[in-house]
């Protein structure tokens, strides 16, 4: 969320290629040891992060102590409630009070050492065996994590692709527009609406929810589905385009004149280059002009922001899923902290790291595919 | 650095710059003069309204000004006290001890609506044996209702509102409504004029006294209302500025400058230093942020500070980093560098001397536009619940307003300040920073 604001526009691509010297399979071998050499940095990154959230989600081994005083009460309220057990002599109850706890504690693995024990997390971690939660269960009373996480991924990704391609196509399009016709009144009134996104999405929603809400009663307050849900196809998508409206609003409009700002700043500088200049002293029509002098040479540095932002509203989800009761993953991983429930938190956790790590990886290989220099220079632009 | 004062000069050109400056001018402003008026202790103690701090101001009152933009007018609270007026005290003593205390609270009512709730607050002074005391309501028309009669201990109140004795009196009105309303006005209309609560008490001991204290509860209060707990709204708006200034100041100076020194460090000495801070910093771009911050708030602390100091160590080795390395990479290679180890200047003299002022012209515009991103991590944070339990601030009260069902029951002023005033503040640090981007960056200057 404070990542999105710090790129700088990377520098003009000169159209020159060093490369186209090279035979093809040499290019193949390239990016294919490139990539390797990646993906193997990637990954041993993402098990130092998921083994440093292990350690965080569980307290350093705090929330074993949570668990086992829970199992204490759940054996004395089960052993309690046995009337034969209140008969036997104190010895005997303590020895089976003591057996049943041992058992509990061998089914949940709380028998070994929290050092040997946070291997084997990350170990199920890593290969997706996120195994039951603690509390949260899944709509089907489940509490395998990985269902649980499964069935509020659909909701978060549906709302956050909306919102993203709403967002990222209209900034670029509006900024290219914009450069073309710069300080006319509109790109000036863009200009001086790009401080409005120094606050976050969930915050806009408040007002959205306040106005079309509250006051205007036009639009739901939150879910995303209407109670009960309508039984026909139709009705349903049409209710959950409906709750959809308010959430990506929010999203979109607590970024979009920052988008377009920098977009329009990053083509007018393009568009000063003196090929461009070059293409416009020739007579080509703008339209041309746009896609092919100044989108083109711009491309691997859109497609990083692109992904950026995506990585970036990840994370904002959790605040706004909250404020707009929205199913997803964000409001889930709230649950969970709120409920100490430790597998789930690390499972959406590990999910995260796992997104962020392809997307970079993929980032590399689009880089290396758009960019000719990238192929010469190794991983310098990255 | 003379062309770092040069170039702030050239501020005043742009007019959001000096739009946003007055506004961070005014928000330091409230924020020195909150602290200055609210002791820090005493905000906390405000603000965790221990019991008595907040009895006499109403519960969930809009602010006062409400009643410009309202052709009815919403009474405010009026607390009638003996102790302080002793001319509403009438004291006749008898042989044996016992005396007749009457206290006649009078105030004048002329509102359109009607009080949100009524209660009297009785202490008494004696040694063995309790006052006893009468209550009677007077209204202008003459009317007079007798309330319950009550043996005091040295501290009881009267709740009046929830008295179902007097509610049956009225006929099923409740006490607020029906001991202000005209006689047989339906709906009830508000009677104006002067009312009357006379406690007619009596005394057994001779050292023996009593006193009253009458609130009549208003609708509207202060310039920022009250929340669900009686809490002046006030006190949190006030409170909240220099908490939102000091956070996203000492996290955004204090994160830039930790990342930008480890940046230099790594990209001069190179080697194995610099290999490991790329290391921990793609480690800690894999680590999501506020996900680990509401790990930490929850699991750990939410103290303020010790979530301050986890932002910073969270975006010190952030994306940024890789930004200033390659920056640091770039100004090494510069022939004044060259010159300055040919002298024989140490590395750490290059470093903190050569190096980093360097980049400083051009993080300052980032780093303004930075802090607006930390002011809302705080009311974010806070929102979720996590803020620090102590110190009120913004995000505080939007998180109390959410969680109190505001938006529902139409309570819109207690979301509505607080988001007022965090916008107020990102959109003064945006524009400063905006402004100073287009000077500090010449690329993107208008040509």
């Amino acid at each position: 969320m404070l990542g999105s604001k710090e790129e700088q526009p990377i520098a003009t691509v000169p159209l020159v290629s060093t490369a186209g010297a090279r035979g093809a399979r040499d290019t193949v071998l390239r990016i294919t040891r490139y990539a390797s050499i990646r993906l193997l940095t990637l990954l041993l990154t993402v098990v130092v992060g998921v083994y440093l959230t292990i350690l965080i989600a569980n307290m350093g081994g705090y929330v074993d102590e949570i668990r086992r005083a829970m199992i204490r009460e759940g054996v004395g309220i089960a052993l309690g409630a046995d009337e034969d057990f209140v008969l036997l002599p104190e010895a005997e109850r303590r020895r089976i009070y003591d057996e049943m706890m041992a058992v509990e504690e061998v089914r949940l693995g709380l028998d070994q050492p929290f050092p040997v024990r946070s291997f084997i997390y990350l170990r199920n971690a890593l290969t997706l065996d996120f195994g039951m939660s603690d509390q949260l269960l899944s709509d089907s009373m489940s509490r395998v994590v990985r269902l649980i996480i499964l069935e509020r991924l659909p909701p978060t990704l549906l709302l956050f692709a909306t919102a993203q391609l709403i967002l990222f196509f209209g900034s670029v399009f509006t900024a290219l527009y914009l450069s073309q016709r710069y300080g006319s009144l509109l790109d000036r009134a863009m200009v001086a609406l790009a401080p409005t996104s120094a606050a976050p999405g969930w915050f806009y929603g408040i007002f959205l929810i306040v106005i079309f809400a509250a006051i205007l009663r036009i639009l739901p307050f939150g879910g995303m589905v209407a109670v009960p849900p309508p039984a026909d196809r139709w009705a349903y998508a049409l209710s959950v385009l409906r709750h959809l409206i308010l959430p990506v609003t929010a999203i979109v409009s607590s970024a979009i004149f920052q988008a377009i700002y920098y977009w329009r700043t990053f083509f007018l500088i393009h568009a000063r280059e003196d090929y461009v200049e070059m293409a416009r002293a020739k007579g080509l029509p703008s339209a041309v002009i746009e896609r092919r002098y100044i989108l083109r040479p711009t491309l691997p540095a859109i497609v990083t922001s692109f992904a950026l932002t995506l990585i970036a509203l990840w994370m904002g989800a959790i605040v706004l899923e909250t404020v707009f009761l929205w199913p997803g993953l964000g409001r889930l991983i709230f649950q969970a902290i709120g409920m100490f429930d430790t597998p789930v938190l690390v499972g959406a956790v590990v999910i995260y790291a796992y997104l962020l790590a392809v997307t970079v990886f993929v980032l590399d290989l689009v880089y290396a595919l758009l960019d000719p220099r990238v192929l010469v220079e190794g991983r310098k632009a990255a | 650095m003379s062309g770092l004062r040069a170039r702030l000069q050239e501020l005043r050109r742009y007019p959001s710059a000096i739009i946003g400056m007055v506004m961070i001018g005014l928000l330091i402003l409230v924020a020195v003069s909150a602290v200055i008026a609210i002791p820090y202790q005493e905000a906390v103690r405000l603000w965790k309204g221990d019991e008595g701090v907040w009895e006499a101001s109403p519960r969930l009152a809009p602010p006062a000004w409400f009643n410009w933009f309202s052709r009815e007018q919403s009474p405010r609270t009026l607390v009638l006290d003996s102790a302080a007026d002793p001319d509403t005290r009438q004291r006749v003593e008898y042989e044996d001890g016992e005396a007749d205390v009457t206290i006649t609270l009078a105030f004048d009512f002329h509102y359109d609506r009607f009080p949100s709730e009524l209660a009297v607050f009785l202490t008494a002074e004696y040694q063995e044996t309790q006052p006893f005391a009468g209550l009677i309501w007077r209204m202008p028309d003459g009317r007079e209702f007798h309330l319950p009669a009550r043996s005091l201990p040295e501290r009881s109140v009267y709740s009046i509102s929830k008295d179902d004795e007097v509610r049956w009196q009225l006929g099923g009105l409740t006490p607020e409504v029906g001991l202000f309303a005209e006689e047989g006005s339906d709906p009830p209309r508000v009677l104006k004029g002067r009312y009357e609560l006379v406690v007619e008490g009596l005394t057994f001991e001779a050292a023996s006294d009593l006193d009253a204290r009458l609130v009549v509860y208003g609708q509207v209060h202060g310039l920022a209302g009250t929340d669900h707990l009686r809490r002046d709204i006030m006190v949190a708006l006030l409170w909240g500025t220099p908490v939102a200034l000091i956070f996203g100041l000492v996290a955004a100076v204090g994160s830039t400058m930790a990342s930008m020194t480890i940046a230099a460090l790594g990209a001069w000495y190179g080697r194995a230093l610099d290999t490991a801070i790329q290391r921990i910093t793609e480690v800690s771009m894999i680590l999501p942020m506020l996900p680990i911050l509401i790990m930490v708030g929850t699991l750990y602390t939410r103290s303020l500070w010790a979530i301050l100091g986890l932002v910073i160590l969270l975006s010190v080795f952030g994306a940024a980093q890789k930004v200033y390395r390659a920056m640091f990479l770039q100004i090494k290679e510069a022939p004044y560098i060259e010159a300055a180890r040919a002298y024989g200047a140490s590395n750490p003299r290059v470093v903190f001397l050569y190096l980093i002022p360097r980049v400083i012209p051009v993080l300052v515009p980032q780093f303004v536009s930075l802090i607006p991103a930390y002011v809302f991590l705080e009311a974010t944070l806070s929102f979720l619940g996590l803020g620090d339990p102590l110190i009120p601030t913004w995000g505080k009260v939007i998180e109390d307003a959410f969680r109190n069902g505001a938006l529902y029951m139409g309570h819109y002023y207690w979301v509505m300040a607080p988001s007022v005033l965090l916008i107020f503040t990102g959109l003064g640090f945006a524009m400063l920073g905006f402004a100073l981007d287009r000077i500090f960056n010449p690329r993107l200057r208008e040509q």
